[in-house]
């Protein structure tokens, strides 16, 4: 097991990689976009984005903005 | 000239290209601080805007507030421009306009690096250095700047074909603050794409910005936060219309002295 910050929360998780650390926490189908320790990481190399303990992950979504 | 042409704004919009495209309408429209999502879309519908600005927040896999906002953008259907609010850092604003292309689907991408917190200045450092880098690689940028010249010539050649200077602070409705500033960039820059983003608080700035010569406006807070915004919406609607046509007309310059309107010849003498 392995501690991920996911938008700054503490997340004690089994994923090693992006894409599995997002399924696991029920991001699944969701329109979001993710970086991972400050580097955007497109949705086709998720899967390929290998974590470490400790790793910061950002996911976003749509928002109202002016 | 078709009198159907002289009473319409089609022809001031088709003359006016942003990145290729043409607007439905002069009005660019924020999408944050309504008093509810019902209204949002409401205002949306008054206004008919030719953009929506939109942008991006985290998201808690439990709370999935964002799908619901892009459900509500989706059934708008009006295009959108994703903004970099809130980012302080080029770097910040590279990454973040990243994000936005996947999740909106768009190279569009209003470019905000912000500098100071009181005024929300833009850092126009940090703004060419990230328009430099986007243009690059493939967006479509449309920078919130400054009237300064030098920065916006700077913005052209980092590859940016549209220029947004501020009319006022963010959020203070103070109207076009420097109009010397904005007429001068207007002048300056012919066959630019210009947009007042920021500062208009009623929607006689919005005709103003237009009687200008600018090719559009960006408004959130004058709508969102007013009493009503569903009816300034339609009033910033109106107004943008107003504007477009007013500049189109060749509108006459300003005088120190006064001229009589109505003719003088053949008025009776009855002294």
């Amino acid at each position: 097991m392995m501690t991920i910050f996911v938008n700054d929360e503490t997340h004690t998780v089994s994923a090693t990689t992006l894409a599995a650390l997002l399924d696991e926490l029920g991001y699944g189908g969701a329109r979001i976009a993710t970086a991972l320790d400050g580097v955007f990481v497109p949705a086709t190399e998720r899967a390929k984005a290998t974590l470490i303990n400790g790793a910061k992950v950002e996911v976003v979504a749509p928002m109202q903005g002016g | 000239m078709a009198v159907s042409d002289s009473f319409s704004v089609d022809s001031f919009l088709s003359a006016r290209s942003f990145y290729g495209h043409t607007l439905t309408s002069p009005l660019m429209l924020g999408t944050a601080q309504y008093p509810s999502p019902d209204i949002l879309r409401q205002a949306v519908l008054a206004a008919k805007p030719g953009v929506v600005t939109v942008s991006l927040r985290r998201e808690g896999a439990r709370q999935r507030a964002g799908q619901a906002f892009w459900s509500l953008i989706q059934e708008l259907a009006v295009p959108v421009l994703p903004n970099t609010a809130g980012c302080y850092t080029a770097k910040e604003a590279i990454t973040t306009a990243h994000m936005a292309r996947e999740v909106f689907q768009t190279e569009w991408i209003k470019l905000e690096v912000i500098g100071e917190q009181d005024t929300l200045q833009p850092d126009v450092f940090g703004l060419v250095e990230a328009a430099r880098v986007l243009s690059q690689e493939g967006f479509k940028v449309f920078p919130y700047t400054t009237e300064d010249l030098v920065v916006a010539e700077k913005l052209l050649a980092a590859g940016c074909e549209v220029l947004m200077p501020w009319g006022a602070p963010i959020g203070s409705g103070k109207g076009l603050n420097n109009l010397f500033g904005l007429r001068a960039m207007r002048a300056h820059f012919p066959d630019i794409p210009l947009v007042v983003d920021a500062g208009v608080g009623v929607p006689s700035h919005a005709a103003q910005a237009l009687e200008l010569g600018y090719d559009a406006v960006l408004i959130n807070t004058a709508v969102a936060r007013a009493g009503d915004p569903v009816s300034i919406a339609r009033a910033f609607s109106l107004a943008v219309q107003a504007g477009a046509l007013a500049y189109k007309a060749d509108p006459i310059e300003s005088r120190d002295m006064a001229t009589p309107s109505t003719p003088v010849v053949g008025k009776p003498f009855l002294e």
